[in-house]
């Protein structure tokens, strides 16, 4: 089957027949080229708003505390929950929990410095919350332990407070006042995922000292270790009935202690990435059966074309395996041609559309501060997948002329030569 | 060589058998030149094609050089075809897109030859059909003579004991057929059996016996010494037409 000869004979076929050669190759090559690109589009989408969700923390989860709502060991509903700084000690030592970082409200809100002023919100936090939620630094550093042990007067500020207050001159050392206290500015940041950057960081510490917080703390940022909705909800679980333990109040009590977890939220989002997936799946299994159709087609075809020939080489002594042979090996030979043209014209495409959207991107982001907003990112086909549909293909349309071709090499040669 | 007995063909067309052959018995010996006559209808293609393996048969028994033909596997009647046969068409039957070399040297590809042999190989037999100049060109830019020729050599490439040709003249003029038929009778003279089917007299004339078929059957069957007399009779009957 593999000698040069047979091989000889194929490709002076092939040359003689260039136009049955041409479309049953385009067939191919169009199939592949189609799939490569659907496929191709349908991961940069799905690739680009992964991107855009993967910013945040995706496996954060925030509590928050308010009033009881049902009757809990003998004591009153629209009982006030309050957390204190132990609960946050509590919390950071509980198994699963990676980052923990409290909060305390401070009422007002006004920064100034000089002659600049404008309103802005003040959070309160440990060092773990530049994790929890992204926050990047881009001047100077985050609020640290000390500043925590010392309730020292440290801020950091998002980078829009820092445009109106500063207007572009050297902030690192110098003091802004929020309500009239004057706060050391440690460094100027951005928040992960957002193109607003209009909160400043305090230590929690010293916002429960200077305003008057004692050690009650409103709610917690924290991060998870977890991998899975089950997972994470378990964690969830954990903490709730910490606290209620520690608090005196129903675990399923939703209203006593809130809480909100990212990581079940993103997992649920990715279901409908899976959908679309699925979906395109389904479109490119459609272009594929087009294509096995379309070669299957002109299979048929070129073996009805090719019955007179195969009567005059069974006349002269051909067996039947070797038309047979002679028509499968060129088939598979061409659609194997024309499947690598297809596969190399679309991976192409891709790479292009690739290069220009990282270019846009690059471009957008450098106007919009390291975050480039673009859901289209990546759209390439993984190799496999590729290359199964070419050999999907080459298989397909063998088979399409398999069928064929062994019933006219089985049918007796003068009704071959018979036929017009 | 050949030898039928009784043999029996019907094709099924519709839902009535049209019976073709009703028991043809024939012997045919080495070296002989025999052409079967008969008015359209009669079966004398369907004969020859059975003669060829080219067709099967439903009764009766035909040996071909001493081999039962009955209900072969086509690998092996490609193999007897190959070994033994060479056919010529009155289409001719060249393979479109191959040239009048590649043409003749089909039969040996099939045998293994490689293929820079195979090419020399028919290269001789085109010369000796006189066609050398033409090895290269396509069957279409061929004269109907020039293509039957070609059919001729690509028949003989394979050193047939039978040479089984359907109407070669039938497409072709006078002076066209009676060359193709001096070629036939030279490789008659080199010891080939060569079984024609022609509806032509002068044609016919030309053989050593002929096998008049009528309805299925064989009418007559006239030999070499009495080819004379039917030449007579038969230009008698044209005269009277």
């Amino acid at each position: 089957m593999f000698d040069l000869d047979i091989w000889q004979e194929i490709i002076a076929t092939i040359k003689k027949n260039k136009m049955r050669t041409f479309l049953t190759g385009f067939s191919v090559a169009w199939g592949i080229f189609m799939l490569m690109i659907l496929l191709g589009a349908g991961n940069g989408l799905s690739n680009g708003v992964a991107e855009n969700f993967m910013r945040d923390a995706v496996n954060a989860m925030w509590l928050w505390s308010g009033r009881t709502s049902v009757p809990y060991q003998g004591m009153k509903e629209n009982r006030e929950i309050r957390f204190t700084n132990a609960d946050y000690d509590v919390i950071s030592d509980l198994e699963g929990i990676d980052k923990a970082s409290g909060r305390y409200f401070i009422s007002g809100n006004l920064f100034s410095y000089n002659n600049e002023f404008g309103e802005y919100t003040a959070v309160t936090c440990h060092p773990d919350l530049k994790d929890v939620e992204s926050i990047e630094i881009t001047n100077g550093r985050f609020i640290n332990p000390v500043d925590i042990n010392q309730a020292r007067k440290s801020v950091v500020l998002g980078k829009d407070i820092y445009d109106a207050l500063f207007k572009g001159k050297e902030a690192i050392g110098e003091y802004v006042k929020i309500n009239n206290i004057p706060f050391k500015v440690v460094g100027i940041c951005r928040e992960g995922g957002s193109t607003r950057h209009r909160n400043a960081y305090l230590p929690v510490t010293t916002g429960q000292k200077v305003f008057n917080g004692a050690n009650r703390l409103h709610n917690f940022a924290l991060t998870i270790n977890a991998g899975s909705i089950e997972e994470s909800k378990v964690i969830e679980e954990k903490v709730r009935t910490a606290m209620a333990r520690k608090h005196k109040f129903d675990p399923e009590d939703r209203s006593a202690l809130g809480s909100y977890n990212k990581l079940e939220n993103y997992l649920e989002t990715m279901k409908i990435f899976q959908a679309i997936k699925i979906f395109i799946w389904i479109i490119g299994t459609g272009t594929l059966i087009a294509g096995v159709v379309g070669v299957s087609n002109i299979m048929l075809i070129v073996v009805k074309e090719r019955t007179k020939e195969i009567g005059i080489r069974k006349a002269i002594g051909a067996s039947p395996r070797s038309v047979v042979g002679l028509i499968l090996l060129e088939s598979i030979l061409i659609t194997t041609i024309a499947g690598y043209i297809g596969l190399v014209l679309g991976t192409g495409l891709m790479e292009g559309i690739n290069f220009l959207v990282e270019q846009q991107f690059a471009a957008s982001a450098g106007t919009n501060g390291g975050n480039g907003d673009i859901i289209f990112r990546n759209p390439t086909v993984d190799l496999n997948v590729a290359v199964s549909a070419t050999l999907l293909l080459i298989f397909s349309g063998a088979l399409a002329g398999y069928i064929p071709a062994k019933r006219a090499a089985r049918i007796k040669p003068i009704e071959a030569l018979r036929d017009e | 060589m050949i030898s039928l007995n009784n043999v029996h063909k019907s094709y099924v067309t519709g839902n009535s058998p049209l019976h073709v052959l009703k028991g043809i018995d024939l012997e045919i010996g080495r070296g002989e030149f025999v052409s079967i006559m008969g008015s359209s209808g009669s079966g004398k293609s369907t004969l020859l094609n059975i003669l060829g393996i080219l067709d099967n048969y439903e009764e009766g028994s035909y040996y071909l050089n001493g081999t039962l033909i009955r209900d072969m596997s086509e690998k092996k009647a490609a193999k007897l075809r190959n070994d033994l046969l060479g056919f010529v068409f009155q289409s001719f039957n060249l393979i479109s897109f191959k040239n009048a070399m590649e043409n003749v040297a089909l039969p040996l590809y099939y045998q293994g030859v490689n293929r820079k042999k195979r090419n020399k190989i028919a290269l001789e037999y085109l010369e000796k059909m006189g066609l050398l100049q033409w090895a290269t060109h396509m069957p279409n830019e061929l004269s109907g003579g020039q293509k039957q020729r070609v059919a001729i050599a690509r028949s003989l490439i394979t050193r047939p004991k039978i040479i089984v040709a359907d109407e070669p003249t039938g497409a072709l003029d006078t002076t066209t057929s009676y060359e193709v038929m001096d070629i036939l009778k030279e490789i008659n003279e080199d010891g080939i059996t060569v079984v024609i089917v022609t509806h032509e007299h002068d044609i016919a004339a030309m053989t050593h016996k002929i096998v008049r078929l009528k309805d299925g059957v064989i009418s007559e069957i006239i030999k070499n010494g009495d080819l004379k007399e039917w030449k007579h009779q038969y230009r008698k009957e044209l005269e009277i037409a």
